[in-house]
């Protein structure tokens, strides 16, 4: 028995060439001591391959069509068996890819691994990463629920800013001049044939050139990157002092990327997938948008940046950092690689972390945003002990006239003009009215909405808020 | 080199011209219908209908409504994403004003806030008054508008692309 199988294997290895081919490739000698952080480049590699897998069970269950997909969705989140885990798999999937994408991508800065000779490493490596933005932003909008419709209104707002072709654009995105049967058919077809045919294609390259180029050698402060010796030099490294890559390297990336498979896993047994919003119905207006959490730093800064800014912003933004991005390696490409040597790259990647996260802290808190659901104070929360019809109709109408979805007082309302808890401390009658009749900053002026009587039960009720 | 090997060459030379131009040949034959799929949104004829949204006394004087109605050119396979949603204000008697549901900043959809007076976007707190003027918020324009008539007693909104906001764009 054992001789037939040997006798079977060794002629598919001859005809195929294993041994002689793949073999030495797992084999490649790679530099020592390339340890932990050179984790994270197959990490991705490996969720991406969980996402096509998860992604091919989906689509089993999945109608990409703008009229069923909603109900599909459904389907697949409560009554297919696993369906739950299988989302969130999908969504969990997606989140650690970018989330590793990233750590991935600082790591190789830091260490300055994009010098010569792996500009082209670096570059396939943004194009991977552009491709993995993509994916999660279309992936979001299959889910097809209210969300997913206007989150496509909004890239296509977007890309409308563009001077010039900015409406061809939008009306290329959204599949005609509005949301409709065309739209979810194309994000189907972008986020399921062609970007990961295109990510297929650069992670190829990607690889092929780390065998190419080779692993970069950890770097030591003081030895310089020369074009014209650097080859030489590491050619004779890995001779002298070269390990194999299997197994020697490749067992960290093999536990490190199980352990994140098992803990996206985890993830999707334990939370489930983000849950649906309503239907895919544009005429349904009630409806809030809010974008996945790695689109989040986005929609931020919208809300926050100069308003006068915006339009050449929404161009130049991504324009600019993606030409940065592009030009990193050829900006400069020898010298100095220790991170300890160039703090200058620390102290960007700590500005560039600190401004992300901190877009994506506020961005989930959302105080510009009115609180629609907010409930109209209880009587039990104001100020006043014994309060007269004035200050009751005043509560009613600081409700009604929508002052509490932005203004705060107590735990009630919300967050995008000044907590008005003890406002009547601050502002006087008079000075309350003025603010009030003329608005101001983000504040509408009501001075032609109230009527007069409306108007002094409001300030009745703000001043006795001391 | 011998006339011969020449002749060899220059046949070489025309057969690998030959097969490069038939196989590009071959590749732009079937891009066309390709690139047609994939631009086909600009490739379709633009299309605007008036659609009946209410009877002329659905709506009272002074009041902002809200209205659905059907796209342009539905498919049949489109589903509840064939529809639309737009603010209609009756100023007077005979006149109507019909504002698109996006706001102007990034599209999100804006409700009207009827004891307000007010139309609110959840998105980024872009606020506008009755008149669809800006009253707060980020939004670089106010409301844009549809074209309404008032026919046989039914009043109609004509259908109009998704707003966009682009630089130097202004409400119609």
């Amino acid at each position: 028995m054992r001789k037939t199988l040997n006798k079977i294997w060794n002629w598919v290895d001859d005809r195929t060439g294993i041994t002689e081919n793949v073999v030495p490739i797992m084999k490649h000698p790679v530099p020592p001591k390339a340890t932990w952080a050179y984790v994270f480049g197959s990490a991705v590699l490996f969720c991406f391959i969980l996402q096509v897998i998860t992604g091919i069970a989906l689509s089993l269950l999945y109608q990409p069509s703008s009229k069923d997909a909603y109900q599909s969705l459904i389907f697949i989140t409560n009554t297919a068996k696993f369906g739950n885990v299988l989302r969130g798999i999908h969504y969990y999937g997606a989140s650690a890819m970018i989330i590793l994408v990233g750590i991935h991508m600082i790591r190789v800065y830091l260490t300055a691994s994009y010098k010569f000779p792996r500009e082209m490493n670096w570059i396939s490596g943004v194009i991977l990463l552009l491709c993995t933005i993509f994916m999660g932003f279309t992936g979001q909008l299959l889910r097809w629920d209210s969300n997913g419709v206007w989150s496509s209104v909004v890239a296509a707002e977007q890309l409308g800013r563009t001077p010039f072709i900015g409406k061809y654009l939008a009306r290329f995105l959204l599949g005609g001049d509005t949301i409709g049967a065309q739209s979810l058919s194309r994000f189907y077809s972008y986020h399921v044939f062609m970007v990961p045919a295109m990510i297929f294609i650069f992670v190829g390259i990607h690889l092929y050139l780390v065998i190419r180029n080779g692993i970069s050698e950890p770097p030591k402060a003081g030895r310089l990157i020369d074009p014209k010796t650097y080859r030489v030099w590491y050619k004779n490294m890995l001779k002298e002092k070269g390990v194999p890559f299997w197994p020697n390297a490749a067992w960290r990336d093999t536990l490190f990327s199980a352990i994140i498979i098992i803990c996206i896993i985890g993830a999707a047994v334990i939370f489930g997938p983000p849950a649906l919003s309503g239907k895919p119905d544009p005429a349904v207006l009630t409806t809030s948008p809010t974008p996945d959490w790695y689109m989040v730093p986005f929609f931020a800064l919208f809300a926050l940046m100069p308003h006068k800014i915006e339009s050449v912003s929404m161009l130049l933004g991504p324009v600019l950092t993606v030409v940065i991005l592009f030009s990193i390696p050829f900006i400069s490409n020898r010298g100095e690689r220790s991170p300890i040597k160039r703090p200058w790259a620390i102290y960007g990647v700590i500005c560039v972390t600190v401004f992300v996260i901190s877009l994506l802290v506020v961005g989930l808190k959302a105080p510009w945003s009115p609180h629609f659901n907010t409930k109209q104070l209880p009587l039990s929360a104001i100020k006043s002990t014994n309060p007269d019809s004035t200050i009751v109709q005043g509560v009613h109408l600081f409700y009604a006239k929508g002052c509490e979805y932005c203004h705060k007082i107590n735990r009630y309302g919300g967050l995008d003009g000044p907590d008005l808890t003890t406002i009547g401390r601050r502002l006087s009658i008079q000075e309350l009215k003025v603010r009030i009749v003329n608005g101001g900053k983000n504040m509408p002026a009501y001075g032609g909405i109230l009527t007069k009587e409306e108007m002094n039960n409001i300030v009745a009720f703000l001043a006795s808020q001391n | 080199m011998n006339e011969e090997s020449e002749k060899e060459i220059s046949r070489r030379k025309f057969f690998v011209r030959l097969s490069l131009g038939v196989a590009g040949l071959g590749a732009a034959a079937a891009a066309i219908p390709v690139v047609s799929a994939l631009i086909a949104p600009l490739l379709e004829k633009k299309n605007q209908q008036w659609r009946t949204v209410g009877k002329l006394d659905d709506f009272q004087t002074g009041t902002t409504n809200f209205v659905t109605f059907i796209n342009a050119d539905p498919k049949p396979y489109a589903g509840v994403t064939a529809k639309s949603a737009a603010w209609l204000r009756r100023t007077d008697q005979k006149n109507f004003i019909a504002f698109a549901a996006n706001c102007t900043h990034l599209g999100c959809p804006v409700r009207w806030e009827k004891e307000a007076h007010l139309f609110m976007c959840p998105c980024h707190g872009g606020v506008y008054y009755a008149d669809g003027t800006v009253a707060g918020g980020p939004p670089p324009f106010p409301l844009t508008k549809y074209q309404v008539r008032v026919f046989n007693n039914e009043v109609q909104i004509k259908t109009a692309p998704v707003p966009i906001t682009h630089i130097g764009s202004k409400s119609v």
